[in-house]
């Protein structure tokens, strides 16, 4: 009951939420009042107890491991937190993340955008509605099961996509490669952006949604194309909408273990050649490697998730910020 | 939505333009798609090919007509519009891809061997063996979950909507809420992993998985109830004060019997959500061949993690369970996610009126 000391002052203002004028009319609040209020205080204080907890718990079982290190945890590359002495660091892992993520986010926000904007300004209004509901449906399919496809279905299937690449676009550093191809990065990224698209997509879709009659109807009658129309007042107006929903997309990238465990052969290396095999995220790393791992492997594993944890935060937070300005503007412009 | 602006254009069009009529529109891509199929046809029978240079090949014939005979503004909309629908194309063709290969490979091995046969004494390479033993264990693990998180959850929308809706320490909370439900789900299993697991020596167990989950569903079930309890209109709520009934017993019997079908619905879709969550429970359950029926002692199994483990194995037989796994896994949860979306369609908020 931490919160319970904020009770009896702002009791008499919010005993009747959105009741305005009538709350100053109610009568005192009984002991029985004050338990449910106090019950009910409690359990939203223990949303926040929960956030702390998670972040001292994990700090607490991953500092020994830290300790334990021999070398700089986080500009070493190798992971082998239970030779002795152990030796591991989180810069590969950190590089790969950060590298698939966005990736992914590259291939993905094109075509979350654009399905977006012709399921909300081209498609007949019943065929959008549908399809928006199909794609809602899709975004609850577990991502074990994108995993168990990518490893079996889009492996084999990206190795003459990725030799195409590097056959024709081989002159680009990236594209560069020694004629393996498989389960590399980018099968790793266009699995994510497989993953991430429905939520692009739906957020997106729900941001043009709302961008009103009169701006797109006064664009038309200035005599634009519909493509104009769309330029200037859809995407302008659902810029920082869209923009919120690729932090999203990036954070949801950023911590989706399962299937990039499933189509990523690890190494510890860090590379910008996309095409090869290899490449490693903190979050595939933990799933890949936690059955083996000793007691410091343990720890290395979660103070690795610790920097991931750290990560998201920041993310999370930037996505609400950019939403509260967002909201600070429409009700501005309004 | 986009009725009245369509018709618009199309008058505006006709104005000043010549336009392509529909006619001609289907004319240019029955056209292109023929002249590509016969070359195809001709020089190298590659349907990846033929399916990747047809898009490229309509959308190039259109625009150049449009051009041709519309001008290059209305020719650069037609690009728009074909690239928006392509992008359309694009993200629903792999999402479906993955339901029906699950479909297809996955109802080879849905039997009844499947469902009532656990992994136990059965070699990776064996063809039989089922997901018994992951069933439960899932099952088990989510009803702990829900039971947790869904009165605890209800009690914090319950604060963000009757209490503090207005107050600084609700808007904490709800930030809170908000950072929570972008949480990875792996971070979900290492906090009860470094606190259940490793700091109070629980050990692996059905619970430690059900802790997990619930770290993971109480922000999915405040953020859906409280959208819900926002929905029911104030007039309930002044009704049931004016009668004199504390403002306790009004959240108890009125709010929340108004809202209930809402939050039957959120509920259902917060299960979905973690019912399929591999992470956590890989960290916290463990897994096992065997079934174990109690879910707060020894290590159990779940079909997310099943799924996982099978899929890693080289042989077909388990690549072919994974598969079936997969198949009950996606069939759970879209029928909750479907049964939800019926549920909210035959709820009308109560006016109060």
């Amino acid at each position: 009951m931490t919160g319970g000391a904020l009770g009896p002052t702002s009791l008499a203002e919010d005993a009747a939420p959105g009741a305005g004028s009538s709350s100053g009319t109610r009568p005192k609040t009984s002991r029985s009042d004050r338990l449910f209020r106090r019950l009910s205080v409690g359990s939203a204080s223990l949303v926040w107890i929960l956030l702390v907890a998670i972040a001292l718990f994990l700090l607490q079982q991953a500092l020994p491991a830290i300790h334990a290190d021999s070398v700089n945890f986080l500009t070493t590359k190798q992971w082998l937190p239970d030779n002795q002495p152990p030796v591991f660091g989180i810069a590969a892992l950190l590089y790969g993340t950060l590298f698939t993520a966005t990736l992914s986010l590259v291939i993905a926000v094109p075509v979350a955008v654009s399905g977006a904007v012709w399921l909300t300004q081209y498609a007949p209004r019943s065929l959008g509605r549908m399809l928006g509901y199909v794609v809602d449906l899709l975004a609850a399919v577990p991502s074990v099961v994108f995993g168990l496809w990518g490893l079996i279905y889009l492996v084999p299937r990206m190795v003459p996509v990725s030799a195409w690449l590097s056959t024709y676009f081989g002159w680009i550093p990236i594209f560069r490669s020694d004629g393996i191809y498989g389960k590399s990065i980018f099968t790793a990224s266009v699995l994510l952006a497989i993953m991430i698209l429905p939520l692009i997509g739906a957020v997106s879709r729900e941001v043009f949604l709302t961008v009103p009659q009169d701006h797109r109807e006064a664009a038309l009658a200035l005599g634009s194309t519909k493509w104009e129309m769309i330029r200037l007042t859809v995407l302008s107006y659902g810029r920082s909408g869209v923009i919120s929903a690729c932090v999203l997309g990036f954070g949801r990238a950023l911590g989706e273990t399962i299937a990039v465990a499933l189509v990523l052969s690890a190494n510890y290396e860090i590379s910008w050649h996309i095409l090869t095999p290899g490449g490693n995220t903190i979050a595939a790393n933990i799933a890949n490697t936690f059955g083996e791992a000793g007691p410091v492997g343990r720890g290395a594993l979660i103070a690795s998730g610790l920097v991931l944890f750290i990560i998201t935060l920041v993310v999370n937070f930037g996505a609400r910020a950019i939403i509260a300005r967002r909201k600070d503007f429409q009700v501005s412009a309004s | 939505m986009s009725a009245p602006p369509l018709t618009a254009e199309a008058d505006l069009g006709s104005l000043g333009h010549r336009t392509l009529s529909s006619a001609a529109i289907a004319l240019i891509c029955a056209g292109s798609v023929g002249v590509v199929a016969v070359l195809f046809a001709l020089t190298s029978h590659s349907v990846a090919g033929f399916v990747i240079v047809t898009p490229v090949a309509v959308v190039a014939a259109l625009v150049a007509m449009s051009w041709v005979v519309e001008g290059g503004r209305s020719a650069r909309s037609r690009l728009a519009e074909s690239l928006a629908l392509l992008g359309l194309v694009l993200a629903i063709v792999p999402l479906l891809a993955v339901l029906g290969f699950t479909l297809v490979n996955g109802l080879k091995r849905f039997d009844s061997t499947f469902l009532t046969h656990s992994m136990r004494n059965v070699a990776d390479s064996d063809p039989g063996g089922g997901a018994y033993h992951a069933i439960v264990g899932t099952l088990e693990q989510v009803l702990i979950a829900t039971v947790i998180s869904v009165p605890l959850g209800l009690m914090v929308s319950i604060y963000l909507v009757e209490y503090g809706s207005r107050s600084r320490y609700g808007r904490l909370i709800s930030t809170t809420v908000d950072v929570m439900t972008g949480l990875p789900s792996i971070i979900a299993g290492l906090f009860i992993l470094s606190f259940w697991v490793l700091a109070l020596h629980q050990g692996f167990s059905g619970l430690a998985g059900a802790l997990a989950l619930t770290v993971l569903m109480i922000p999915v079930v405040i953020r859906t109830t409280e959208e819900m309890l926002r929905l029911v209109p104030n007039a309930l709520r002044e009704g049931s004060l004016a009668l004199g009934a504390r403002q306790w017993r009004t959240i108890v019997s009125v709010v929340i019997p108004a809202a209930l079908p809402g939050i039957t619905t959120g509920v259902m879709l917060a299960v979905a959500r973690v019912m399929g969550e591999t992470a956590p429970v890989l960290l916290t359950v463990f897994g096992n061949p065997a079934v174990n029926m109690n879910p707060f002692s020894g290590p159990q199994e779940s079909l997310p993690l099943y799924i996982f483990s099978q899929a890693q194995l080289p042989n077909d037989t388990a690549v072919a369970r994974a598969w079936s796994g997969a198949l009950t896994l996606i069939i759970l949860v879209i029928a909750l996610t479907v049964a939800a979306r019926l549920l909210t369609r035959r709820w009308h908020v109560p006016t109060g009126g």
